[in-house]
């Protein structure tokens, strides 16, 4: 089934980890290379997001909805809601960032419901041998968004509560003492409490959206190694085991991993808004 | 895996996409939803008010069909009162009239049986003095008597 016929389940899987890159990299930070098909995906989705929500945006009324802007609206109030129920104060960012995050990702994450070898079988008949389809399985794709978000995180506490207080709740707790001296050494015990998890932020929030999306398609790649002999495989009893066996668990999994799309997704966009709403609160 | 360009065209892809979020779909979006909401929120309210409106009418209209019906009634009295006022001022009219009429007949009847009883005795004493003079067969004279007379016409 796969593009290339490869002979071993091993070489299918590893032939759909690779990216459609325009070099090898050297190294783990190789700054020259790109990954085509990622960005490729990444912006088309972004045009399709943007595109369907700005034609929404376009013909709303206040009067009686159509159904597309009914479901538009619908997505825009349920991400309004969540950040009003997080975030009180005044941002004009926040809800549009959190919109663009939680449908962006969806869709990101949707990739992965197509069948694995669908467009990497058509990209292959063009001419193109790898293709990772799933945007979220890069982390390069979700690592970026991460560190936006990070740089916003650090920009919005610094706006907020001025260089000083963010350097503040860094130093001055959870240990605090009134004494000058003992506060001066108790810095160093609150530098390392706090800054890890603050670094650990944009971590867990990439590698979590990574980790789920890059598990799920590999077990929909698992299971498409149940079929890999192809036609081939019909001939015995045990071959059509495999493809009913193959439907069956594939169908399983796909229906479970809607929720996932739309757990990380959602997962993504909150705990954005909540490191956001924590950005400009002040202790 | 590695991290590699990738990384800083997708941060600038997001930085954009989030861009044309906030300035071309989030307002365009929440402003007509807001603003349907008050339009709604209007609607509700104006239509609480035709309600109380109505309510009102109804009452003021049920106010005016009472005061109407009060008046017919006050009308109705009236106009009984007043027919039976004529009925017994007709009555009373009309048992005065022929009291009246009565009363003048027996005067009439009265002076018509006084005439008769002053002719009956005018005739009654001339028939006597004719007879008288018959029995004395001469003439009397009606004048020498005429004190007579005219006693013995009351004595009749």
């Amino acid at each position: 089934m796969a593009a290339e016929q490869p002979s071993s389940a091993n070489e299918y899987i590893l032939h759909h980890l690779t990216f459609l890159q325009n070099k090898e990299p050297s190294g783990i930070l190789d700054f020259s290379v790109i990954h085509w098909d990622s960005v490729f995906f990444s912006v088309l989705l972004a045009v399709v997001f943007a595109g369907s929500f700005y034609l929404a945006a376009r013909k709303a009324t206040s009067g009686v909805p159509t159904k597309f802007q009914n479901f538009v609206e619908l997505v825009v109030e349920f991400v309004d809601n969540q950040v009003k129920d997080t975030f009180h104060g005044t941002n004009k960012l926040l809800a549009p960032l959190a919109l663009t995050i939680f449908c962006w990702v969806f869709l990101f994450n949707a990739m992965d419901i197509l069948p694995v070898d669908l467009l990497p079988a058509i990209a292959h008949s063009v001419g193109i041998e790898h293709l990772k389809v799933v945007p979220s399985t890069d982390l390069n794709i979700t690592f970026a968004m991460s560190l936006s978000v990070f740089v916003l995180i650090i920009y919005y506490s610094i706006k907020m509560k001025g260089l000083g207080g963010f350097l503040a709740e860094f130093t001055l707790q959870p240990f605090s003492a009134k004494n000058p001296i003992l506060k001066v050494l108790l810095v160093p015990a609150n530098l390392i409490l706090e800054i890890v998890p603050f670094i650990a932020r944009p971590l867990s929030l990439s590698l979590r959206l990574y980790g789920n999306l890059f598990a799920g398609e590999m077990i929909f790649l698992l299971l498409a190694v149940l079929t890999l002999k192809g036609m081939e495989q019909l001939g015995s009893a045990g071959g059509w085991a495999l493809l009913v066996a193959q439907f069956v668990l594939a169908l399983v999994w796909a229906v479970f991993h809607l929720l996932i799309i739309t757990l990380q997704a959602f997962i993504f966009m909150v705990l954005t808004v909540v490191y956001l709403a924590m950005a400009h609160e002040h202790h | 895996m590695n991290i590699n360009l990738t990384l800083i065209v997708q941060m600038i892809v997001f930085i954009v996409l989030v861009w044309f979020t906030m300035k071309f779909v989030w307002p365009m979006i929440l402003g007509p939803m807001e603003e349907r909401a008050k339009k709604i929120a209007a609607g509700l309210a104006a239509a609480e008010k035709g309600r109380e409106e109505l309510a009102q009418a109804r009452d003021r209209a049920e106010a005016i069909v009472r005061e109407a019906r009060e008046r017919a009634t006050q009308i109705i009295d009236q106009a009984q009162h007043r027919a039976n006022d004529l009925v017994e001022q007709a009555k009373g009219t009309a048992t005065a009239e022929g009291r009246r009429l009565v009363e003048a007949a027996k005067q009439q009847i009265d002076l018509e049986a006084s005439h008769a009883r002053e002719a009956l005795r005018r005739e009654v004493a001339t028939i006597a003095v004719s007879a008288a003079s018959k029995v004395l067969e001469r003439e009397i004279d009606p004048r020498a008597h005429a004190d007579l007379l005219s006693k013995l016409a009351t004595q009749i």
